[in-house]
């Protein structure tokens, strides 16, 4: 399960991601990770049955969490199953079932945002923010 | 044994025909065999779905009161042609709006109108005594139109070359996203359901026969521009009333980094007379063959990296250098099989008469180059060729010195044999004098990796790589990697009064 990690860089340079796996064991993969000198904000991909555990931890670190959920939305009315969104996304995302028909396979998105940028309809979006 | 278009016109109105599309038949002809299916098969229907620019209506407005003669015409600020008649105007699906850039334009506008849409029509002119009229804007809807009528001169295009990019960044073209390293590969075409592709010699399709143009009844006027059918890249131009066409069939689309685009569903029904015709319609995927072109090389002869099949691209992957690519069609099998499938029943239900053509289409030629008769700018004729360098063992100082005579920001560096090894400029050694560290010789601070040209390279190809790498200067190189000019953003400003430069 992904989940969105942002935390403040204002109360000093912390190894927070670092310090919930030593403190939790779990084993925390991060996917992508953004930090510039006063915010980061990390995707992070940790097994399903640790969730509340790393939340907890992280909260109490003074990050916010935010679970990912099916965060790519397609818009099937503007989608015509063309496939340009295949070969382009890096998690293969996308796939054709045996009638050509796309099909979205969303946990293993890491919102790189590429397939977004490409679609000639503009089928697709981030949830929330379409 | 040879069957008359008379025949199976006479089966469709019976209902008895029997008709099946271009999917179907190979393998019907591997289980009848060829005069089997001749007997068995009356029409095979085709169907592609997919971005064709080279698109467009005409329409006719209707005459205002006063009357203008609209010389200029916009809709929904998207330029339309007004060098013809009064109120009649041509709508190009590339076009761009002059507002809102790449993300609407002639082929919005179309899709717009077809969707039942209102369109803002805005036109200007001169004004004569007939028409005294200068200025209109008007909310208009399809049906407001006396007549929209889609005009298509290069559509159905008989197949086309699949893209990859061996170039280390990444590519925007009118094939999509092209990854760096051959990391993808984009084609486009229904391969087997391709309506060319069933009649390569075109002896069923040709002006006047019916066709499936964006769910409209339409029909093939005759070739297409371009059409060059000898190397089999065979087009036609096809028309067919824009108040009868869906929104299913008919989309705007944008390729990022290219432009604006209209997605369009156009199938044509081929009549089963003969054994030629069977064979023909009984192609399928493992025959057509195309080139992978590599779009990295900015020449109009791109290479190709090797030659595929439909059915590889098909796939889902492609194997190159030892290494599966995955591919990405950019046109819809599965629209191009809705497109076949509805054509099959509109034959069946006798909503097109077939017919042949009235004029054959030629299958011989080939489409020429652009005649060029003033070859434009090369980077020869506008370089520096006073090149300042500095060696990569000299000291940081020395290069400060070197730039700071003020006569150039950049400073190719080369080694002892005089070949290009990096590059140093102002602000890289402003950043070794705020962070000095260990670094003392130029070789320490210069960027080794060098964007350069050659004289012979094209001003405008020169320009993208400025503007790509959002760089100010090139070095410009010969066949031995020795500096002999240089290319900055000031030669071109100076000589081109910054045409060149956006
Ligand atoms: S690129 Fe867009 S339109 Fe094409 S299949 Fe993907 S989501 Fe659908
Ligand atoms: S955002 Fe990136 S990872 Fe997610 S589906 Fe799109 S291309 Fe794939």
């Amino acid at each position: 399960m992904k989940l969105i990690v942002t935390f403040s860089r204002k109360t000093g340079k912390k190894p927070i991601i670092a310090q919930v796996v030593r403190d939790t064991g779990v084993l925390i993969n991060v996917e992508r990770a953004q930090i510039d000198s006063s915010e980061g904000e990390a995707l992070i991909d940790i097994p399903d049955g640790s969730c509340n555990v790393v939340k907890q931890r992280l909260s109490e670190l003074g990050a916010s969490v935010r679970v990912l959920e099916d965060v790519i939305s397609l818009d099937e009315s503007r989608c015509v199953d063309c496939g340009a969104c295949i070969s382009i996304c890096p998690q293969e995302v996308f796939s054709f079932d045996e009638d050509w028909k796309l099909v979205v396979n969303g946990d293993r998105c890491v919102l790189c945002g590429r397939c977004i940028e490409i679609c000639p309809q503009r089928a697709l979006s981030q949830k929330g923010e379409a | 044994m040879e069957k008359t278009i008379d025949l199976i016109r006479e089966r469709i109105r019976d209902g008895n025909a029997r008709v099946v599309t271009a999917e179907e038949m190979p393998l019907i002809v591997e289980e009848l065999g060829e005069e089997g299916a001749l007997r068995e098969v009356d029409v095979v229907t085709t169907g592609t779905f997919g971005a064709m620019c080279s698109s467009g209506a005409f329409f006719n407005f209707g005459h205002a009161d006063p009357p203008i003669k609209m010389e200029r015409v916009w809709l929904n600020d998207v330029e339309a042609y007004g060098g013809i008649a009064a109120v009649d105007a041509y709508i190009g699906a590339t076009q761009k709006s002059t507002t809102r850039e790449a993300r609407y334009g002639g082929a919005h506008v179309m899709e717009d109108f077809v969707a039942g849409k209102a369109v803002e029509l805005r036109a200007l002119s001169t004004g004569t005594d007939c028409y005294p009229r200068r200025t209109i804007t008007t909310e208009l809807l399809l049906e407001n139109l006396n007549q929209a009528i889609m005009v298509n001169p290069r559509n159905g295009y008989q197949r086309y070359n699949a893209a990859a990019n061996s170039t280390d960044r990444t590519l925007s073209t009118y094939m999509g996203m092209l990854l760096p390293n051959c990391g993808n590969i984009t084609y486009s075409g229904s391969g087997l359901l391709n309506p060319i592709m069933n009649d390569p010699a075109f002896r069923m399709i040709g002006s006047g026969v019916p066709a499936f143009l964006c769910g409209a009844p339409g029909m093939v006027v005759g070739e297409g521009t371009q059409h060059s059918p000898a190397g089999g890249f065979g087009t036609l131009m096809v028309t067919a009333d824009m108040k009868e066409m869906s929104p299913d069939f008919l989309r705007a689309a944008t390729m990022t980094g290219y432009g604006v685009t209209l997605y369009v569903g156009l199938g044509i029904p081929l009549p089963v007379l003969d054994v030629e015709t069977v064979r023909s319609t009984a192609v399928r995927d493992e025959d057509i063959i195309v080139d992978v072109i590599d779009y990295g090389i900015p020449s109009r002869s791109r290479p190709s990296l090797r030659k595929v099949s439909y059915a590889e691209l098909k796939s889902g992957y492609v194997e190159m250098n030892g290494e599966e690519i995955r591919t990405s069609s950019l046109s819809s099998y599965r629209r191009a099989r809705e497109v076949a499938i509805t054509l099959k029943a509109w034959v069946e239900e006798g909503r097109l008469d077939l017919a042949l053509p009235t004029r054959r289409i030629d299958a011989t030629r080939s489409a020429h180059p652009l005649r060029e008769t003033v070859q434009g700018p090369r980077v020869l004729d506008i370089m520096d060729r006073k090149v300042i360098s500095i060696g990569q063992d000299e000291e940081i100082r020395s290069a400060a010195q070197k730039l700071l005579k003020g006569e150039t920001n950049h400073l190719p560096v080369i080694d002892s044999s005089g070949k290009l090894v990096g590059i140093v400029t102002t602000y890289d050694i402003s950043k070794a004098v705020v962070n000095p560290g260990k670094a003392t010789r130029v070789r320490d601070i210069m960027k080794k990796k060098v964007i350069t040209t050659t004289m012979e390279e094209p001003v405008d190809i020169a320009v993208r790589k400025l503007e790509k790498h959002n760089i100010s200067a090139l070095p410009v190189v010969d066949r031995d990697e020795r500096v002999i000019g240089m290319l900055t953003a000031m030669n071109l400003g100076k000589l081109f009064g910054g045409r060149w430069l956006k």
